[in-house]
């Protein structure tokens, strides 16, 4: 029986793995392929590379302007999602710790619109933006991220700031400790474990986030990664080991990161599930 | 007095940051958005629109166009929620029953949501014209020597494919939170009183497991009902404009046509539609979980 079981166990974690492989094809393909030059490519898009070739990522790097955009991305996400996390923390605990009349209406809006889709409010955003004349600005998308962002991570925070016991606050209080202090000295530190997932989940949006991006930044040099890899795209249609290089060093960042971090990233999304 | 200026002075401190980028970025948007359906601005005109009462919804319910986008949207969405749940949930069942090398599958089956849907649809854009024509045309298959992207039928396969391939890691993790927080002696019961494999998943894996269905069909009704990244990398609507989804339509109408009052109109449509399926579907899976 146990050796049966064993066996069993065995042929399921083999299938998993073809499964998984199969899963993965499209990324090796891509690895694959980025290596070749185009002619060898067009011969067959499934054979090994005959001589590895780096020169599709030199000259990719170059014609999309690969450092630019990946400034640019990083730039923006980090002080996104720094920014949504430290104020939703904040609106949050006082949404928590307080029964005031604007705090409850303002927490049921927030909830609320959590169901508007973004295409319910591209337009007029273009067209409030655009005639305050404040598009095609770095700043201006942080800001936006600031709000669509702001929703989901104030209810994750709500759901957990409920749980940690207040009495640790009064004891601050009555040493004189004042809102604001105990807030970032006690309540922001405990909050941790949920913060990460707050910025895991939002890393994984505004980093790879196309639409909002392509109506807010219209100049080449402000373009994000997912943009300026969508236009090289449509330049050089035809250069496939070209394309595949540009598509490989977008991706990578990402993936050498989840190599690292994979465990909490995992943990981050099954925390900001179940709240 | 002083407690009321105090009460003030936290609430612009705490909340002050964060209700202004939500009624500057959200709200404020949104209502300026269902005015601007009763108006005729078509985007050009900064300053003069008049008011043209339902004239916009009028347009939009006689747009042929959008009815056809519309439907094929509500086919993909039935499709692609059925079939990611399926997935995500077998392949969380098998991830939770103590398989070697259990974490290193799970992260590698959620490897495609690190990338972006613009990104994903390009690559697959290459798999479907040349990886799969090619396999086709060695191996002598005629199925798979034409691109798939470039029948209206089967280019709309081919989104539902890459959507389920998308999505269906993300969920899967979902459902591993739901299995793992399973209570342990439950089943032990159930397998100490001689239930079959097949009787404790129908009898009482997938009830006790409504919790994570509820979530995780809500996500995936939510996502795509506005796919857009791998609508436009992917087909970008075609073959003539046959795969071209809503959100996509949307777009077109108002930015490429400038038909703006009537593409806002258009969104506006597909905002009760989602407002009305999701609270639908948390209404009655509330119902359902009071039951279980």
């Amino acid at each position: 029986m146990k050796q049966k079981e064993r066996i069993f166990l065995t042929l399921k974690t083999l299938l998993l793995s073809v499964l998984l492989l199969a899963y993965l094809v499209p990324f090796i393909l891509v690895v694959i392929n980025s290596l070749k030059p185009t002619r060898e490519f067009l011969e067959n898009p499934l054979a090994l590379p005959q001589a590895i070739n780096f020169s599709n990522f030199t000259i990719a790097f170059d014609k999309m302007n690969f450092i630019s955009g990946l400034s640019n991305t990083v730039v923006i996400t980090t002080v996104s999602v720094l920014l949504i996390a430290l104020f939703s923390s904040m609106a949050a605990y006082l949404m928590v710790r307080t029964t005031w009349k604007i705090t409850r209406i303002l927490f049921f809006c927030m909830v609320s619109a959590m169901i508007i889709p973004f295409q319910a409010l591209m337009i007029p955003l273009v067209r409030i933006y655009g005639s305050l004349g404040i598009l095609n600005n770095q700043s201006t998308l942080i800001y936006m991220y600031l709000g669509f962002g702001a929703p989901m991570a104030v209810f994750i925070y709500h759901g957990f700031i409920k749980s940690v016991p207040l009495e640790i606050e009064e004891a601050a209080m009555i040493d004189g400790c004042s809102q604001v202090r105990t807030f970032f000295q006690i309540v922001f530190p405990l909050v941790k474990p949920i913060s990460f997932t707050v910025l895991i989940l939002n890393v994984l949006w505004i980093w790879n986030d196309f639409l909002l991006p392509s109506l807010v930044l219209i100049k080449p040099a402000q373009r994000t990664l997912p943009l300026s890899t969508f236009y090289f795209f449509g330049t050089y249609t035809v250069d496939y080991g070209l394309l595949m290089a540009g598509l490989l060093m977008t991706i990578l960042p990402v993936i050498i990161i989840y190599l690292f971090l994979q465990k909490h990233i995992i943990q981050g999304v099954m925390q900001g599930s179940i709240k | 007095m002083r407690k009321r200026v105090s009460a003030i002075r936290s609430f612009i401190i705490f909340c002050g940051p964060t209700s202004l980028f939500f009624l500057t970025v959200i709200l404020i948007p949104f209502l300026f958005g269902i005015y601007l359906t009763f108006t005729n601005w078509n985007g050009i005109s900064a300053t003069g629109f008049g008011f043209s009462g339902l004239d916009n919804y009028r347009v939009v319910i006689a747009d042929k166009v959008f009815w056809k986008s519309f439907w094929l949207t509500l086919r993909f969405v039935f499709f692609t929620v059925l079939f990611t749940n399926t997935v995500a949930f077998f392949l969380a069942y098998a991830l939770t029953s103590g398989v070697r090398g259990q974490n290193t599958l799970r992260a590698g089956f959620f490897t495609p949501n690190l990338v972006g849907g613009i990104i994903l649809g390009l690559i697959w854009n290459f798999l479907f014209g040349n990886v799969f024509t090619f396999i086709g045309k060695s191996l002598g298959l005629d199925l798979l020597s034409i691109s798939m992207l470039s029948k209206p039928e089967t280019a709309f396969w081919a989104l539902v494919i890459v959507s389920v391939w998308q999505y269906s890691g993300y969920m899967m993790v979902i459902y591993i939170a739901g299995f793992t927080n399973m209570p342990n002696d439950v089943m032990e019961a159930a397998s100490i009183d001689g239930a079959t494999k097949g009787k404790r998943l129908t009898k009482i894996i997938i009830p006790l497991m409504v919790p994570s269905f509820i979530i995780c069909v809500f996500l995936t009704l939510q996502r795509s009902f506005m796919v857009y990244d791998v609508n436009l990398a992917l087909t970008n609507g075609g073959p003539f404009k046959t795969t071209q989804l809503i959100s996509m339509h949307v777009y077109e109408k108002a930015f490429l046509a400038q038909d703006f009052a009537v593409g806002q109109a258009e969104a506006v449509f597909l905002f009760l539609i989602v407002a009305l399926v999701t609270i639908t579907q948390l209404y009655f899976s509330k119902k359902l979980e009071a039951e279980a």
